[in-house]
């Protein structure tokens, strides 16, 4: 069972779908209690990042989550903002992050104005480190990715998939039990299947 | 790196999906859910649908057969179609669906682009502009469905919406709709010429060819196919399909 935070940002619903398409139980709630007894959790999230961290403190969920990261040490999936909330800062926002990985959050800019902001469609993603969420087998795995901040790692063993757009980014980073990834994979066909197939098939620490 | 997207666009009448040719003669094209799934199978970057009856019956969202799309949907997905206020975008957006679209609200009630935008984040709301010729061939812009004209220059108009807080605009030509024809590439010039956001370019898409020239001509962001990805070609049944992916890497 997993366990998909509703704070009160982003598309739950998707996550939901494609869990249920791979044959995998999951929850969506924002009662702390519950919360309390998970055994894997989904952060979700598409957003403002102040936004997001002022809901997770107004609804004491930030110390709920603090301990499962980091004293009970469940697997956690971060997506999208749940992912740039992992960080300990960013520059859309000025509260700090939850801090659980040496990263920070900064904003896309480019002289170039055929970039676009925000990075929005399906873009490949290269392993840097090897992880159990993405198999390194050669083949090309395709993602779709919404977003104008991007996340940029202090240590690069933080980091295990790297995307190009303008700049080389941190599209997956972990540290432990705990993952970020800025793609959405509810949303990336079988290549995303196959990413939360994988993180539901984590053994529980 | 990121290439263009190319988008299904599929056009819902009532519980069905059609397909038209100028905005006009309904043609039948299946069941949407199941088209879907198809699409699905296919891998397609993205889909929209368009409920193309909908603000001209004045008639919200079939939010039934909306969630019944978005549980089907595992790439990102947009509505459009009889949108007005804010519960409304917000029941589409808790289906499951990533955008919606604006099109007739635009006129009537403009502040709600930027409303929509600042509460969901401009990314998700694409405001959609429908051209057609004059007699005078003069571009036009028009609303429910074509049936009305407005009384606004394109390029003013799209400068505009881009102002309100749009995140994408998906440009149509009427003329071009269902005619296998090719892109109007003059007005999707004049319109990436002066937007900072993505444009959608849609309307006339009949072969690669003309993908591949509204990408790197036109400097589309995005390209919706109507007719090519529901029928086998020109003139012939229905056969929902799309290029494969290795093809379209090739031509972008």
């Amino acid at each position: 069972m997993i366990t998909i935070v509703n704070y009160g940002l982003g598309n739950l619903g998707s996550i939901f779908n494609m869990l249920r398409r791979i044959g995998i139980k999951s929850y969506i709630t924002s009662d702390p209690e519950e919360i309390k007894k998970a055994e894997k959790i989904i952060l979700p999230g598409v957003g403002h990042f102040d936004k997001g961290m002022q809901e997770l403190m107004k609804s004491e969920l930030k110390e709920i989550l603090d301990y499962k990261a980091l004293t009970e040490k469940i697997p956690i999936l971060g997506i999208c903002l749940g992912m740039q909330l992992m960080t300990k800062s960013s520059e859309e926002g000025d509260l700090q992050g939850l801090g659980w990985i040496n990263a920070v959050t900064k904003k896309f800019a480019f002289e170039n104005n055929n970039l676009k902001i925000p990075h929005m469609g399906w873009n490949l993603v290269s392993i840097v480190n090897k992880n159990v969420l993405i198999e390194n087998d050669n083949s090309e795995s395709r993602f779709y990715f919404v977003h104008s901040y991007y996340v940029k790692v202090s240590r690069e063993e933080n980091s295990f998939l790297k995307s190009e757009y303008g700049i080389s980014f941190d599209s997956g980073i972990f540290r432990d039990n705990i993952f970020g990834i800025q793609f959405h994979p509810e949303k990336s066909h079988k290549f995303g299947m196959k990413l939360l197939k994988n993180f539901a098939e984590l053994k529980i620490a | 790196m990121l290439k263009a997207r190319i988008i299904p666009a599929l056009l819902l009448k009532d519980r069905s999906l059609v397909k038209t040719v100028k905005f006009k003669k309904f043609n039948y094209i299946g069941d949407p859910v199941n088209t879907c799934r198809i699409f699905n199978e296919l891998e397609v970057d993205e889909l929209v649908f368009l409920d193309i009856r909908a603000s001209l019956n004045k008639r919200e969202p079939q939010y039934e057969i909306l969630q019944e799309i978005a549980n089907e949907c595992f790439m990102p997905v947009s509505y459009g179609g009889g949108i007005k206020t804010m519960a409304q975008a917000e029941k589409i957006f808790r289906t499951g669906f990533e955008k919606i679209m604006i099109n007739s609200t635009a006129f009537t009630n403009p502040k709600f682009i930027t409303e929509a935008a600042k509460s969901f984040g401009s990314q998700s709301v694409i405001v959609s502009v429908d051209v057609k010729k004059n007699i005078f061939d003069k571009y036009q812009v028009c609303s429910y469905s074509a049936t009305k004209t407005e009384n606004i220059r394109p390029e003013e108009w799209l400068k505009e919406v881009e102002s309100l807080g749009a995140g994408e605009i998906l440009l149509t030509s009427v003329d071009r709709e269902g005619t296998w024809s090719g892109f109007d590439l003059d007005l999707i010039k004049m319109a990436t010429s002066q937007l900072r956001i993505p444009l959608i370019a849609h309307g006339g898409g009949g072969s690669l060819q003309d993908i591949s020239a509204v990408v790197k001509k036109g400097n589309a962001s995005a390209v919706a196919l109507g007719s090519m990805v529901v029928y086998q070609r020109k003139g012939f049944g229905v056969l929902v399909n799309f290029p494969e992916n290795k093809v379209l890497q090739e031509i972008l």
